[in-house]
């Protein structure tokens, strides 16, 4: 225990009393951090949860028609048709602050302007499905983007609401108590060694006015 | 600038490349781990899209990366269709932030 060790001294308590101070101040400040990143988490989550959905689904359904293409064309075809890609993307990644948690926005853009021309083949030799999955595939594509961007918040919010828990925690049934009992333990040091110093003059007193005058 | 890289079985993640990601196709746990690990350590991917179906082998390397901002490694489901595992990576998350699994 904290308390055995310390100096029941009037320097000690200022000090301590002041520590309990920003201790206090902090766990207010940091119990409402917590509580507002656990809101933006949660409607986070909720919006994951959606796009993860869609997502999903959207792949499914590309993965779906691409089997078909798949069993229309010899495999070399396939793979000689999608092997030279026309478009090519690059991702910008920009960061929000969220309650001072750095969190990825991003954003792509391609390099052929016309999105319409994402078929890197010739028509003649490759299968209409082929088509439709690219299609397919490039609806989904935003909602990739924008699943990752949100599965990353979600990422990065947790750690960051698992941290400010912690320290909340911490403050409230650790620091705080333990600078509380330290306090009156120094306070109750410090009457009682009051006490005993007025005592012992009231004796001395007693002793000297005995001396001088006879009196009992 | 950042790239998207996919990882995944050929099949599976081919026609990624027609949309002007990059892909990765991997077979055998081996190859999936040693190229997930250039991929993410290269700075140069800020996505990585991964099947499911590689989740259960790169799940300690996916986890490294869980609270760094570069980069987001994704779960995507294969050819086989949704696993499940992607809700579990975001259920991790829940759990981790409120104590429990309130989903």
């Amino acid at each position: 225990m904290a308390s055995k060790t310390i100096n029941p001294t009037r320097m000690e308590l200022t000090r301590i009393k002041g520590r309990l101070k920003t201790a206090v101040r902090g766990h207010k400040l940091l119990k409402d951090k917590r509580d507002e990143l656990m809101r933006q988490f949660m409607e986070n989550v909720r919006q994951n949860k959606v796009l993860r959905q869609k997502v999903e689904e959207g792949l499914t359904r590309a993965n779906r028609s691409l089997a078909v293409a798949s069993a229309v064309m010899s495999p070399e075809m396939l793979e000689q048709a999608l092997m030279f890609p026309t478009q090519s993307v690059e991702l910008d990644m920009s960061f929000k602050n969220i309650m001072s948690v750095n969190v990825p926005r991003y954003e792509f853009h391609t390099k052929e302007e016309d999105t319409g021309d994402i078929y890197p083949y010739g028509f003649a030799q490759t299968s209409g499905e082929l088509d439709a999955a690219l299609d397919d595939l490039f609806c989904v594509f935003r909602d990739m983007l924008e699943l990752a961007q949100a599965e990353k918040t979600t990422q990065l919010l947790a750690e960051e609401i698992e941290k400010t828990r912690r320290r909340v925690n911490a403050l409230e049934y650790v620091m705080i108590p333990d600078m509380q009992r330290n306090i009156k333990y120094i306070t109750m040091k410090l009457e009682e060694s009051d006490r005993s110093t007025k005592v012992r003059l009231m004796k001395v007193k007693d002793m000297v006015l005995k001396e001088a005058h006879g009196w009992e | 600038m950042y790239k998207i890289g996919v990882l995944g079985e050929k099949d599976s993640i081919i026609a990624f490349s027609a949309l002007g990601l990059e892909v990765f196709p991997v077979e055998g746990e081996q190859e999936a781990i040693a190229t997930f690990r250039k991929l993410a350590k290269d700075g140069e991917h800020a996505i990585i899209y991964v099947t499911e179906s590689f989740y259960e082998t790169l799940a300690p390397e996916i986890d490294k990366y869980k609270d760094s901002l570069v980069p987001a490694v994704i779960l995507i489901p294969g050819r086989d269709g949704s696993l499940g595992l992607g809700q579990t990576a975001l259920n991790a998350a829940v759990e981790r932030a409120v104590g429990a699994n309130i989903l």
